[in-house]
């Protein structure tokens, strides 16, 4: 298969002119649709962790099909709700987690990845790292942990630490398909996510995932997960 | 039927041709993984699963029956369904495959779907809409039979759940876990679906298991 050349320019999805910034956008029905956030790093940046080639599909192909979708399952759901087409309300529910949870998972990905000149790999300092020694020992520990559910997990989703911010207590969790964490517990905000989908790793790991995992925290964006700690548990 | 003791450990079946025969639909590199490394280490992990357990030495379709457990799956299920799916994949696909079926499985598919082309339409939508890993297949049904008569159906199912454990008899799969497609098609699935349904199907061993199955009901 030939490699495609590799786009150097982040994203190509501002043409539409809609704001760049998480891409919220409202049309003249006054429904809020979104378009592709952009990355804050080249899709070179994180190699070799993850391959350019992977984090253009990732982003182009992938990211941008859940917003597509999602856009259009929202139409659909503004349009029965306007009805009051009940049935028809209740069948959108699936194809809204599946593509809204999509977007909201990648989004919060991209945030948890960057260069290691960007401080990628860096460990958490503060209160965030204080609080994993704490409750699980030491980073160490907390990494192999989400390694070996990540690897366990069957089937395509997401490994999770996340903060429960009603207990203040740090949680390990995994996710299928594109559930989002809060599927898991209502207070659960999520700090780092790790995609396990293939399509997250497959060109450049095959079907060695554990590896894929390992390399990963090399560009894992413990600053951004620190930020967010310290806003819920302050 | 010939009844034969399952073996003590369960053995990786190569498919039923090279694993370059596919090309240019399906990769030599993609079967030596899809084959060599995910379907061989399904075969693996399940022995190693049910080595000392009263599972070791039942057939496969027994362990799958038994570890779906009727929705509550055990752990041994995940590996044991794969590695009956894949070997129904392997053989749900020849080299030179694709076209249109023909003889009674046609006319069945016909009197069932109202064409070909609709049957294909709903397979592919269903191969193409199975989110996250999953497979698309074609049933054949009895027993219960659905209330509009029809014997044949198209289900997809998610991870390593298959018809079979559902109560259907399979007669084709095509396997959507990306693992199956991303390194010739990337994220492109419908392409290789189509691909799938023009250049690899074997309507041959999609007709051997109707006559097998309409033959049970006689």
């Amino acid at each position: 298969m030939a490699l495609r050349p590799l786009l150097t320019r982040r994203t190509l999805a501002s043409a539409s002119g809609f704001s760049s910034n998480g891409g919220i956008t409202t049309s003249f029905r006054g429904l809020q649709t979104f378009s592709l956030p952009d990355l804050p790093y080249d899709y070179g940046a994180l190699q070799p962790a993850i391959s350019g080639e992977i984090m253009q599909l990732h982003h182009q192909k992938h990211h941008q099909a859940y917003i597509t979708n999602y856009n259009k399952a929202l139409e659909q759901l503004h349009d029965a709700m306007s009805k009051g087409d009940a049935p028809a309300v209740v069948k959108l529910q699936s194809a809204i987690k599946f593509n809204g949870g999509g977007h909201v998972n990648h989004s919060i990905f991209w945030k948890n990845l960057a260069p290691i000149q960007g401080g990628g790999g860096e460990p958490p300092k503060g209160s965030l790292g204080w609080a994993i020694d704490n409750h699980f020992g030491s980073l160490d520990a907390l990494v192999q942990k989400m390694n070996a559910e990540g690897a366990a997990l069957q089937g395509s989703g997401w490994v999770w630490l996340g903060v429960d911010k009603e207990l203040k207590k740090l949680v390990v969790e995994t996710t299928s398909n594109q559930d989002p964490l809060v599927t898991k517990g209502p207070s659960l905000v999520p700090l780092i996510g790790i995609d396990v989908w293939e399509h997250a790793y497959y060109l450049q790991y095959k079907n060695v995932r554990p590896d894929y995992l390992k390399n990963i925290w090399k560009v894992i964006n413990w600053k951004y997960a620190s930020e967010l700690y310290g806003k819920e548990c302050p | 039927m010939a009844t034969s003791t399952p073996p003590a450990k369960l053995e990786l079946r190569p498919p039923p041709y090279p694993l370059d025969a596919l090309e240019p639909h399906m990769s030599q590199n993609t079967m030596s993984f899809h084959w060599g490394k995910h379907h061989r280490a399904y075969v693996d992990n399940l022995n190693k699963q049910i080595v000392g357990t009263e599972l070791q030495g039942k057939s496969l379709e027994d362990v799958m029956i038994r570890t779906y457990n009727k929705g509550d799956l055990l752990p041994p299920f995940n590996n044991a369904a794969q590695v009956w799916n894949h070997d129904f994949f392997w053989d749900s696909m020849k080299p030179g495959g694709g076209g249109k079926p023909s003889g009674e499985l046609l006319k069945a598919i016909e009197r069932d779907f109202g064409s070909f082309e609709k049957f294909s339409e709903e397979f592919r939508s269903a191969a193409a809409t199975q989110f996250g890993s999953g497979w698309a297949w074609l049933v054949y049904t009895v027993n219960p039979r659905p209330s509009d008569g029809k014997e044949l159906l198209v289900l997809k199912t998610p991870n390593a759940v298959n018809p079979l454990v559902l109560g259907y008899t399979a007669l084709l799969t095509i396997d959507v876990w990306e693992h199956a497609y991303y390194l010739d098609y990337q994220n492109r699935r419908p392409d290789y679906i189509s691909i799938f349904m023009e250049k690899l199907v074997s309507w041959d061993a999609v007709s051997a298991k109707l006559e097998v199955a309409k033959s049970r009901v006689a």
